[in-house]
């Protein structure tokens, strides 16, 4: 159970970085990456899985 | 919360541009009185209209001081990649080096590489003396790099002011961080002042770890803009609005916009157009959503003028913008040129060279002054007319046509020459050749123009311009600019008044809209 960050549509703009309860997401190359190990969907600690939230980028964020 | 709208269309603004009777707030940053519209304080205004310490604080600064821009430069560092709302006229994929609007930058910084950035350039471009934040995200959505940013740049180069721009949602959380920093300067982009036009610009807002949607979102961004408006203006920090005119959205609904952020204390109003362009990938390109002309632009903007005080000379300009208003050198700073580059910065050559740009500046200013105490005498007709001028800074009509690659528009009367915007244009000249096909656009950005003055100009683009009724002028090549624009208003109306030519009204001209090309 994670999210994943499909890297050809990230833009790099880091606003999920700092929403990770987890912190899960670090930049790699210039786009960033979801630790599958950390990510918890943010289940049980928000709504809705904070880096999905707040992406400009629609579809961006997926189920892994 | 509800608010009035104007029952004004865009159409009326046009017919008549003193049909809009905006009562004078009664508070406000700095009072501006009817007349014609002068406005008494603001970017136009000079160190008579304000009081000392304001003037201090703005008379440098290019964004803030409408004389200043001739003069001085800003640089943007793009250290805030980050934004926590969504504009359905900004689209954050798209990134193009060859762009220029708001939103689009080539290169992110960390604050250390953002720094040396600054260093570079203020040793290069003395002349620099304002950093800025705007992005390409949200300064305030980027607290920890923004700031570490101007805590490092306070200590290396104090004498640089510092500014940040905020769609304003987490303002009020760092109102007091901006202070510590000394950042004297806030720009707070608001479009609208009723989340029933607001949904219609933002479809959500990142808040309180939801993505809110709809009406809640855009209550939610106007409650927190207006708080933060009010909170800087409590604790003398001077602010900038700036709106982006949607036709058939919020164009007549700017007016309230004005009326409500001066009430608040804002300092100045940047009422800009609508970049919308379908390869853009913004919502509002891909829907077809127009950008204003520039005579919707100049309607709005002159029937605000009784309201805050009108900012003219916005280039809205990249995130990573570098140079005076209109020019961008970001191309010459790099990261991998920064790292070659030998910095040393040395703050007394900085003055130097700001005491020689004051001088000419005065210069600029007494030469204005004696151009309309000549211009205005013995003449009682009341025509008024639009001028572009082709200038490289300093104030002066010292550019070749062929060069522009934007033209500073002037309203001339008998009595007066005021700057009320400029318009962008792609280059005509290329590697030595011109571009018969650029000359059209060109034409179509300045058509509501009489004459164009410039340093120089071909036998060719001349024709042309004759052709469609606007007057190429290099007689007064090197001059300041209102000097020259009078000087040939004098000789223009001269030749009406002996009937050599007729005087007629001009029509519309178009604000440019696609990628913007780099002079190569």
């Amino acid at each position: 159970m994670a999210m994943k960050i499909i890297a050809s549509t990230c833009t790099g703009c880091s606003a999920c970085e700092p929403e990770c309860p987890n912190t899960a997401i670090r930049e790699k190359g210039g786009t960033f990456v979801i630790d599958p190990a950390k990510c918890t969907e943010c289940e049980g600690q928000f709504d809705s899985p904070q880096c999905v939230a707040v992406c400009p980028v629609d579809g961006c964020i997926v189920k892994a | 919360m509800s608010i009035p709208t104007a029952t004004l269309s865009i159409g009326d603004l046009l017919r008549s541009k003193r049909v809009v009777t905006t009562p004078a707030a009664e508070s406000g940053g700095c009072s501006s009185q009817g007349g014609d519209g002068k406005a008494s304080c603001g970017s136009s205004a000079g160190p008579h209209d304000m009081p000392a310490e304001i003037w201090e604080k703005v008379k440098n600064h290019p964004c803030y001081s409408e004389e200043a821009h001739h003069h001085y430069a800003r640089m943007h560092v793009a250290v805030a990649p980050a934004c926590n709302i969504q504009c359905n006229y900004c689209n954050r994929k798209y990134d193009c080096s060859n762009e220029s609007r708001p939103g689009v930058v080539s290169q992110k910084l960390t604050p250390q590489q953002a720094v040396k950035k600054v260093l570079a350039v203020a040793s290069e471009i003395p002349q620099m003396t304002v950093l800025g934040i705007a992005g390409p995200g949200d300064a305030l959505a980027n607290p920890k790099k923004t700031f570490e940013t101007f805590r490092l740049l306070q200590e290396q180069a104090p004498d640089i002011k510092l500014c940040l721009s905020t769609n304003g949602l987490a303002l009020p959380d760092y109102v007091d961080e901006i202070c510590k920093y000394n950042v004297d300067h806030v720009t707070i982009t608001i479009n609208m002042v009723d989340p029933a036009v607001g949904e219609k610009i933002y479809p959500w807002i990142f808040w309180d770890h939801r993505r809110v949607t709809g009406y809640e979102a855009a209550k939610i961004l106007h409650e927190r803009q207006m708080l933060g408006l009010e909170m800087l203006t409590a604790r003398g920090v001077l602010t900038k609005i700036n709106s982006v005119l949607i036709p058939g959205i919020n164009d007549e609904h700017l007016i309230e916009v004005n009326r409500e952020v001066k009430k608040r204390g804002a300092f100045l109003h940047n009422i800009m157009p609508l970049i919308s362009a379908p390869e853009h990938g913004t919502v509002f390109g891909l829907n077809g959503q127009r950008g204003p002309t520039a005579q919707e632009l100049k309607a709005v903007q002159d029937a605000c003028m009784g309201g805050a005080n009108l900012m003219r000379h916005c280039r809205q300009c990249r995130a990573d913008a570098v140079g005076l208003l209109g020019e961008d050198r970001s191309d010459e700073f790099t990261l991998e040129q920064i790292e070659k580059m030998e910095v040393v910065y040395d703050i007394d050559k900085r003055r130097a060279y700001q005491q020689r740009v004051e001088a000419e500046r005065k210069a600029q200013v007494e030469a204005k002054v004696q151009a309309l105490a000549t211009s205005g005498a013995g003449h009682s007709d009341d025509i008024k007319v639009l001028v572009a001028v082709a200038s490289e800074g300093g104030g002066r009509v010292n550019q070749h046509f062929g060069h522009a690659t934007e033209f500073q528009i002037f309203e001339l009367t008998a009595t007066s020459a005021t700057f009320v915007g400029h318009r962008r244009v792609d280059l005509y000249c290329q590697g030595g050749w011109g571009e018969d096909e650029q000359l059209p656009s060109i034409v179509n950005a300045i058509n509501d123009c009489h004459a164009v003055l410039v340093a120089k100009i071909g036998a060719c683009p001349r024709d042309e311009l004759l052709a469609a009724g606007i007057e190429p002028v290099d007689a007064y090549a090197y001059e300041f600019i209102e000097k020259a624009a009078l000087s040939w208003f004098a000789d223009y109306r001269q030749r009406v008044a002996s009937g050599q030519i007729v005087h007629r009204s001009r029509g519309d001209a178009s604000i440019r809209q696609g990628a913007f090309t780099a002079a190569a």
